[in-house]
């Protein structure tokens, strides 16, 4: 509109300061017009850029462009698809799917009623009181059932009934079901990692850029899975755990938590089978743990394989007793400690090398320290503080310090492998530098024993299989070693349970170059007539290992090889053995 | 209403008043009205639903205002000058006691006490204050104009402080700044010294950014305005949306769906419910109405001899223009948000009756007034209708 002059009707009637103060008001008030005008218009502009420029041209420049022609606008983002998690050979353990949604707007639903028994007749496992009184709410939004299948969606919209919205969603599969489901872990209905690697790398997997390579094999997984399962069902187990693992790098090729869950379907219901036994649980781990008593005590005293420690009488603290379970009552050397898995021995090593060095070892392999491992479901080892003298001996064989299973594989990797220090790894090299967290490349960098204390345990270890504790877990050719280790769970009153036991069986292969540990642990299990009541680690989990050693060769491509009985890993160590009658295993003195 | 019920020589009080009221003005206001029903219509439903309301609660009861709302504009519109400045002087003191009364019992909603509770009604004494207090400086300037020796401006400022320290308790940091631009435009009309004026608009930016320091909403308002990323901005960018989604022509009334999502849709947000449902086109006739009032209003009293018409109108109007402007500004992201109605559309009894009394004022002062002393001489040489454009 024209504005009108500023001076309309001059007029020389007037008393002169009325006159000009009108002319002023009149003059400022075109002033003020001007500006009103000025700021409609700039507003004006600003509704041409809004409504046009970033609204109607996008949605032209789509209709005009031949791929996409007329598509709905998204007036509510559909979510990023997260990324998959495969294997260590590309096998799909993980991937999210695009799904939709059905939801109503009650608003616009005539008929409650007869939309309710449609939907019941397309969807039997809605209810149809449940999908009325939703359908009836007073609400312009309300979910009716998340992730439907295709052909659900293409039967819904066939009903043609208005209201019935769907909206595009990420519905996350696990091909493998509960395969791999403590390590992989789960999502909630929104796509948040709440479990396994799907948390721990929740926000590179939202990224979506990339898979998310694991070192797991699912083959060799299933055949974990496959004999923890059986040992466990055997033996009336209430849970258990596997993990096969490579010795010189970390990397897990196989890890197992027993009992599991199905990842698509996450209740409270199922929370005990949450609980990922293998480094969330910590436990006190019983003979294993000779292994690193003896390790320690050939790397720092130095001494030779006929050092001898006296195992006659149980070594009595206070009110503790300390007794063999295998008792020989007599003097052991150091291969007889650990094939007879001596616990008055141990302790007495344990003596020897003293409480603040063995401690100090315990920490260089690991085992007072969280689990390293790219999982959020872990633990720190139960350390008793303070630490009393008793603690070192009853350390020397397993009890009164608790540690995860992991955390103990990974020390005896440590120990075995020629003395490097490794770190369990779920996740292959090079996979998780876009998150900006750089793994560890350097781990194999630091020592923990000596490449001649390593090369004699396995000998030793070799030893306990060949002649001990562990023979159904030779496999021939294989020259497999290990030690096993049952322990008595806490009872209820300070002490120990007889008849709860937590048997395990550390095994690596083969000894003369290890290259893979392989342990079994079953949390309970009880003795059945086959095993002539017996429940120790010998009858459960070694046979396990055992059976997981010969299923998995064929699979890794391994040879076995014939050895000349004089040139295995366990030849050395014989002169140094009597049996149980106390003859002498060879007669040829070697040293 | 057609020309031909009133005949020109009719002397009753409609006939005077449809001869002398500016019926342009008229017309815009009343399709103001309208596109408010509609546009309440529209947007209401889902806030409704939302706070478990019926979902034609908000439309009824914009009907139901609407009736109060066109007697008392077109009431108002019938008195004289006298009158007016008489009922402006009633209004204003009642308006401050009630000011007062909400401080001191009143309720808070959303963090400020500003409503008086009556019954079937929440009135808001601070919307009625504006208007009166307009209209109240403006004769105490022109009152000083014609007698210097009158304290006209030492009142007003007295006035002027009382409100604005009465706002700024509730806290009402928007009707304060309107209220100063109130005043600030009537002593510019008046003529006082264009430094005066930039004098009173550098206290203003100076008190602006002491209340960016001493008050705590505000400041957040303004972060979140000058950097999004530093709070919720949820609301203005579904408002952003709405525009975005409606485009030309819009989607059509009660098709929206960009406003679902908005919380205060019908009232703080109708302008962007406004743009998604109707579109750029119908934008541009909304902005070019509210213009119009404005510009006309201005225009009608450019040959008034009354300095009192003038100034009175021209802070009015300046009110009613910033509201829509900080309404509008707010939904498009050009200004910090600030909760403002948009006059005659927005829901809100309070501020629909306030903005009617408003106009009801603006209108009794753009009719054509019987020239006083010396300048009655000219009136027989001119039609009525001359100043019109």
């Amino acid at each position: 509109m024209s504005l009108p002059p500023l001076f309309r009707r001059p007029s020389t009637t007037l008393i002169g300061s009325r006159r000009s103060t009108l002319d002023v008001a009149r003059g400022r008030l075109v002033f003020v017009g001007i500006v009103f005008a000025l700021a409609y218009i700039l507003v004006a502009a600003r509704v041409m850029d809004l409504t046009l420029i970033q609204g109607e041209l996008p949605r032209l420049a789509r209709m005009t462009s031949p791929d996409q022609g007329v598509t709905n606008e998204p007036v509510i983002a559909v979510a990023k698809l997260r990324g998959d998690v495969v294997d260590r050979n590309g096998v799909l353990l993980a991937r999210s799917l695009k799904t939709a949604s059905l939801y109503a707007d009650p608003a616009l639903i005539t008929d409650p009623d007869q939309v309710a028994k449609d939907l019941v007749r397309v969807l039997p496992d809605l209810k149809y009181g449940d999908v009325l009184q939703k359908l009836q709410r007073k609400t312009r939004f309300i979910w009716l059932r998340r992730n439907l299948a295709p052909q659900d969606q293409y039967a819904i919209l066939n009903l043609g009934h208005p209201g019935l919205n769907f909206q595009d969603e990420a519905h996350r599969i696990y091909p493998q079901g509960p395969l791999t489901a403590h390590m992989v872990g789960f999502t909630d209905i929104d796509g948040h990692g709440l479990g396994g690697v799907e948390r721990s790398f929740d926000d590179l997997l939202a990224m979506g850029n990339r898979p998310l390579q694991l070192t797991l094999d699912v083959r060799l997984q299933h055949i974990a899975r496959r004999e923890l399962k059986a040992a466990i069902r055997e033996f009336s187990g209430i849970g258990g755990a596997a993990v096969i693992m490579d010795v010189n790098t970390g990397e897990i090729l196989a890890a197992v938590s027993a009992p599991d869950f199905d990842p698509h379907n996450v209740t409270q219901k199922n929370s005990d089978s949450l609980f990922n036994r293998l480094t969330l649980g910590v436990y006190e781990m019983g003979s294993t743990f000779k292994i690193f008593s003896t390790a320690a005590l050939l790397e720092i005293k130095n001494v030779g394989m006929g050092q001898t420690f006296d195992a006659r009488e149980p070594i009595k603290i206070g009110r503790f007793s300390i007794t063999d379970y295998h008792g020989q009552n007599r003097v052991l050397t150091i291969p007889e400690v650990m094939m007879y898995s001596s616990n008055i021995g141990a302790a007495k090593m344990a003596e020897m090398i003293g409480t603040q060095s063995f401690k100090n070892f315990l920490k260089d392999v690991g085992l007072m320290d969280t689990v390293q491992v790219e999982l959020q479901e872990r633990s720190r080892p139960l350390i008793p503080n303070p630490w009393r003298e008793i603690t070192t001996l009853t350390a020397s064989y397993g009890h009164g310090i608790a540690v995860t299973p992991l955390q103990t594989v990974s020390a005896v990797a440590s120990v075995i492998n020629g003395g490097m220090l490794v770190h369990p790894t779920l996740v292959m090299d090079g996979t998780v530098n876009d998150s900006g967290k750089t793994k560890n490349t350097k781990r194999n960098a630091v020592r923990v024993v000596s490449e001649k204390t390593s090369h004699r345990m396995r000998q030793i270890l070799r030893l306990v299989v060949s002649d001990g504790t562990a023979k159904s877990a030779d496999i021939a050719g294989f020259q497999v070693g290990g030690k096993t280790g049952t322990a008595e769970k806490p009872g209820g009153h300070g002490g120990y349970d007889r008849k709860r036991l937590l048997s395990s069986f550390i095994g690596v292969f083969p000894m003369n170059k290890p290259q893979y540990v392989v342990m079994v642990m079953v949390d309970e299990p009880k003795g059945t007539k086959a095993s002539y009541g017996y429940a120790t680690a010998g009858w459960v989990a070694a046979p396990a290992v055992g059976k997981i050693i010969t299923a998995m060769v064929p699979v890794l491509g391994l040879v076995p090889q014939d050895i000349d009985p004089e040139k295995d890993m366990a030849a050395q160590m014989r002169p140094y053995v009597k049996d149980k009658t106390g003859k002498q295993l060879v007669s040829v003195g070697v040293e | 209403m057609s020309g031909h019920m009133f005949s020109r020589t009719d002397k009753t009080i409609w006939g005077r008043w449809w001869w002398t009221i500016d019926r342009p003005l008229l017309a815009a206001l009343l399709a103001m009205m309208g596109f408010g029903i509609i546009l309440v219509a529209a947007a209401s439903p889902p806030v409704a639903t939302r706070i478990g309301l019926d979902q034609y609660h908000f439309i009824i009861r914009h009907l139901i205002i609407m009736v109060p709302a066109l007697i008392l504009m077109i009431g108002i519109s019938l008195l004289d000058l006298k009158n007016l400045w008489r009922l402006a002087t009633i209004l204003l003191g009642v308006g401050i006691v009630m000011m007062v009364v909400v401080l001191a019992t009143g309720m808070e909603i959303k963090g400020a006490q500003r409503w008086l509770q009556l019954p079937g009604l929440s009135l808001q004494p601070s919307e009625f204050v504006k208007p009166a207090f307009a209209v109240v400086a403006a004769w105490l300037i022109s009152k000083q104009k014609d007698n210097p020796v009158f304290p006209g401006y030492l009142i007003a400022g007295g006035v002027f402080f009382l409100v604005i320290t009465l706002l700024l308790m509730q806290p009402d940091v928007g009707m304060t700044i309107v209220t100063f631009c109130i005043l600030c435009t009537e002593i510019f009309l008046a003529g006082l010294s264009i430094w005066i004026v930039v004098a009173a608009g550098v206290v203003g930016a100076v008190c602006f950014v002491l209340g960016y320091f001493i008050l705590p909403h505000m400041r957040s308002r303004i972060d979140r305005f000058l950097d999004p990323a530093s709070g919720d901005t949820f609301q203005v960018d579904r408002a952003l949306d709405a525009f975005r989604h409606g485009g030309l022509f819009g989607t059509g009334p009660g098709q929206g769906t960009v406003k679902l999502s908005i919380p205060d849709a019908h009232s703080d947000f109708i302008f962007a419910v406004a743009g998604e449902e109707l579109g750029f086109v119908f934008l541009a006739i909304l902005l070019a109405v509210l213009a119009f009032i404005i510009l006309r209003g201005f225009n009608r009293v450019m040959d008034s001899d009354n300095v009192f018409v003038i100034l009175a109108t021209g802070g009015l109007l300046v009110m009613f223009g910033i509201q829509a402007l900080v309404h509008i500004g707010s939904n498009l992201h050009m200004i910090p948000t600030k909760g403002m109605t948009l006059p005659f559309i927005s829901y809100g009894g309070s501020s629909l009756l306030a903005i009617s009394v408003t106009m009801g004022m603006v209108l009794a002062l753009t009719r054509r007034q019987p020239k006083t002393s010396v300048s009655r001489g000219s009136l027989s040489s001119r039609p009525v209708m001359a100043g019109k454009l």
